[in-house]
């Protein structure tokens, strides 16, 4: 298999073909942010967060489906970069009904935390505020479509891990949703397996455990999915 | 072949008969091109074609043919009759009123000489449209008459695909469905891409609002663009073909599937075409209603049953395509420039037009200009050839304001570029792009702002939802543009629709998002003070916008 030299922000990193730049930086302690992307799950590309500036021209490619290549010059941390990053994750913010104060993931949320850690103050752009539902058919689970960011990693866990493929998406643009078996009512599903494993990856408080407090809505007590790696956990051996 | 008939047949819908016209047996002295495209049937051109029929044989002609033909170009004075022996067009024709026209049929002698054409066809260059208004769309013998499959049959008989190969790269012919990607290049890298299997897929999905010039070629010339697929076919190693056309256009699809069927009976297409080893099939497959699945990656999805939603590029369709084969994409005005250019050669093809940009283009003309309709010219002629000698100047003679290309990815070119030459480079450099070939002129009645909103308006609603910028971004620049409209923004406002704007193009996925934009900032470029006088004095300069034209942001 070969390798390749590559420079990210100026550090000479090694990665091998196939790899991609997310791959790599993350290896080299180089963190780039991410939403869509789930460690085990397919890439889609589908966030933007992980856009890196590559080559003298400084054209942005999203650093999850790029592989790394010889020679390869990669700015993963600029001023317009983190630009561009705010203000994605500022749509995502005004897009839906995001009011953490009542939301089972405050303080276990992928999208509080990257807000926090892009130093997303204030938002400037006004809020859309869709009228979106709730669907709290199943007995176990729930889905409060407020807090979806499309992420699509609940469709991509349910069809490639379950294989169960519940999960898709239905409508598009800003009226695009996820839903279970072309919309029937999550409870009366008949493929889903209730195994969980979409509430596990969801990184906001879209998909929840029914029955269960604030305090305790963190997705990462039990090593549920050893296999799957989120953000800010070490790896399962 | 049976027409489908008006009978009632029990539990199924009753369909319209679509005329054919009555060309005699015998030897023809004189004919009439009756135009059966979407534009002149909506105004009942098929009725004419039947009257004109039964009053030729009514008049005893039993030397006159009464074709059904595709598009004749000047669709906005339709229905339309052509003779070509006298070169005369009949605009506005009426099933009442063909008296003059059977006339004309009645005085024509071995012999006569056309007329000059009017202006509107006198400075246009025929190549993929060659045969709009000319052949009988429905019949392959009519084809086949005007050269049709010659160029096929050419290439199966006496050329490699080495060859055929050459003379595109040759050709210099550039991508027509809007980025202008080398067409040679693009076939060389099918070519040479590793895999047993390879597909061709003809891109039909056309969808630029204003834009109609795939739909005028499949109406009017299906067999040309199943000729280039095939041709692609035998060059690049493929032996499947997928055509992907939009539902929307019903004649369209019934015609190609017509043409499929008769290439197909006929040993043009299927296996052991013209007798050679070669098998090539098409296939139809149906778009429904997805701007975004003109793009190549969201088609190939479409086409596989899938999503209609793009995926990151690399790796390119070329490379990893329909099925994860290497899969040779091209749009319908493209396939339709190959049969000419086998048969004349690359280096006739590009001896029209510029060095960079070969050939020539179709392009639908609409908006305030007094002959809207299709025309195809060469590379190179100005945009002030096409507006004033083609287009016949502005409606009502009010002063021309811009002329906007490329749809909703493409700009608003301002009257000091009249004199600019129509290329690929020319209209990037000012802020364009030649997209698909929709061509709207715009007068002092159009406000910039508006055309910006309307714009950004089908990009929101055609946006298929996966990547945030494009998804939420579209959405936040319709509800800035729609508050610069209203008068209620303030600069600030100004210049967060820059920066989203340049957000929205860099970031975003695919090319609808990346491209979104693009009205936005060639209407700031040119037409910076309509943004101000909408926001500073809150007035639109062209009418169009304020209180009464108040349109409330749908959520």
């Amino acid at each position: 298999m070969s390798v390749y030299t590559l420079r990210i922000n100026g550090t000479d990193v090694a990665g091998a073909a196939g790899q991609s730049v997310l791959d790599v930086a993350t290896e080299n302690g180089i963190e780039i942010p991410t939403l869509c992307h789930l460690d085990g799950l397919s890439d889609v590309g589908a966030c933007r967060l992980c856009v890196v500036e590559v080559g003298a021209s400084g054209k942005l490619l999203p650093a999850c489906v790029t592989a790394v290549e010889e020679g390869m010059e990669v700015t993963a941390h600029s001023d317009r970069l983190a630009a561009y990053r705010r203000t994605i994750v500022e749509m995502l913010f005004v897009e839906r009904n995001h009011i953490c104060s009542v939301c089972v993931a405050n303080n276990h949320c992928e999208l509080q935390d990257l807000a926090a850690s892009l130093g997303l103050t204030h938002f400037e752009l006004p809020a859309v505020n869709p009228r979106v539902g709730i669907d709290a058919s199943h007995p176990l689970f729930a889905i409060d479509h407020n807090r979806c960011v499309m992420c699509t990693r609940c469709v991509r866990v349910c069809d490639e891990i379950e294989g169960a493929h519940t999960w898709d998406v239905m409508g598009r643009g800003i009226d695009a949703r996820v839903v279970t078996d072309l919309g029937t009512p999550w409870g009366e599903s008949p493929t889903c397996t209730s195994c969980g494993k979409c509430v596990q990856v969801c990184p906001t408080g879209a998909l929840f455990e029914k029955g269960r407090s604030v305090a305790e809505g963190a997705k990462t007590r039990r090593p549920f999915l050893p296999y799957l790696k989120r953000p800010g956990e070490a790896m399962e051996p | 072949m049976t027409e489908p008939t008006g009978t009632d047949r029990p539990g199924r819908p009753v369909r319209r008969r679509r005329p054919r016209g009555a060309v005699p047996a015998g030897p023809v002295r004189a004919s009439a091109h009756v135009c059966q495209a979407a534009s002149c049937l909506s105004a009942s051109s098929d009725q004419v074609l039947d009257a004109l029929a039964e009053q030729v044989s009514e008049a005893g002609l039993t030397d006159v043919a009464v074709k059904r033909v595709g598009c004749l170009g000047l669709c906005a004075a339709g229905p339309l009759v052509q003779v070509p022996e006298t070169g005369r067009l009949f605009d506005r024709a009426r099933p009442d009123d063909l008296g003059g026209l059977v006339e004309e049929l009645r005085a024509v002698r071995p012999g006569t000489a056309p007329g000059p054409p009017a202006p509107f066809f006198a400075r246009q260059v025929r190549v993929a449209t060659e045969n709009s208004g000319r052949v009988d769309p429905e019949d392959l013998d009519d084809y086949r008459a005007r050269d049709g499959y010659r160029a096929l049959e050419t290439a199966l008989h006496a050329m490699t695909p080495a060859e055929v190969l050459d003379q595109v790269v040759g050709s210099g012919l550039r991508g027509r469905g809007g980025a202008g990607y080398p067409t040679g290049l693009k076939w060389t890298t099918v070519a040479k891409a590793a895999g047993a299997q390879k597909y061709v897929i003809c891109n039909a999905d056309e969808g630029d609002p204003g834009a109609f010039m795939d739909r005028s070629v499949l109406e009017s010339d299906p067999h040309r663009v199943l000729e280039g697929m095939a041709i692609a076919g035998y060059a690049v190693g493929a032996n499947r073909g997928y055509v992907y056309c939009r539902a929307e256009y019903p004649l369209a699809v019934a015609r190609l599937k017509t043409a499929i069927r008769l290439a197909g009976r006929a040993g043009l297409l299927g296996a052991d075409i013209a007798d050679t080893p070669f098998e090539f099939h098409v296939e139809l497959r149906l778009g429904a209603g997805a701007f975004v699945c003109g793009e190549e990656t969201a088609l190939i999805a479409s086409v596989q049953g899938g999503r209609g939603t793009p995926r990151p590029r690399p790796p390119y369709p070329a490379v990893s395509g329909l099925w994860r084969s290497p899969t040779l994409i091209n749009n319908v005005e493209t396939f339709a420039n190959i049969a000419p250019i086998i048969r004349n050669g690359g280096d006739w093809y590009a001896g029209i037009g510029t060095p960079s940009s070969t050939g020539t283009k179709v392009f639908a003309l609409a908006g305030r200009v007094v002959n809207t309709g299709l025309v195809e010219v060469p590379m190179g002629i100005t945009l002030r050839e096409i507006v004033y000698d083609i287009g016949g100047g502005i409606v009502d003679g009010r002063p021309f304001k811009a002329v906007q290309t490329g749809g909703p990815s493409g700009g608003c070119i301002p009257e000091q570029y009249l004199d600019m030459p129509v290329d690929y480079e020319s209209l990037k450099q000012v802020g364009s792009i030649m997209g698909s070939g929709g061509m709207i002129v715009m007068d002092d009645s159009s406000c910039m702002v508006d055309v910006a909103r309307y714009f950004m308006d089908f990009c929101r609603e055609e946006s298929c939802g996966k990547c945030i910028p494009c998804r939420v971004g579209t959405t936040q620049l319709h509800t800035l543009l729609t508050s610069i409209c209203e008068g209620s923004a303030t600069l600030d406002d100004l210049e967060r629709l820059e920066r989203l704007s340049d957000m929205v193009k860099q970031t975003s996925l695919c090319g609808l998002g990346q491209s979104a934009p693009n009205p936005v900032f060639s209407t700031l470029r040119y037409f910076r003070g309509e943004y101000l006088a909408h926001i500073q004095d809150r007035t639109c300069p062209a009418g169009v916008c304020g209180v009464a034209n108040r349109e409330v942001v749908r959520q």
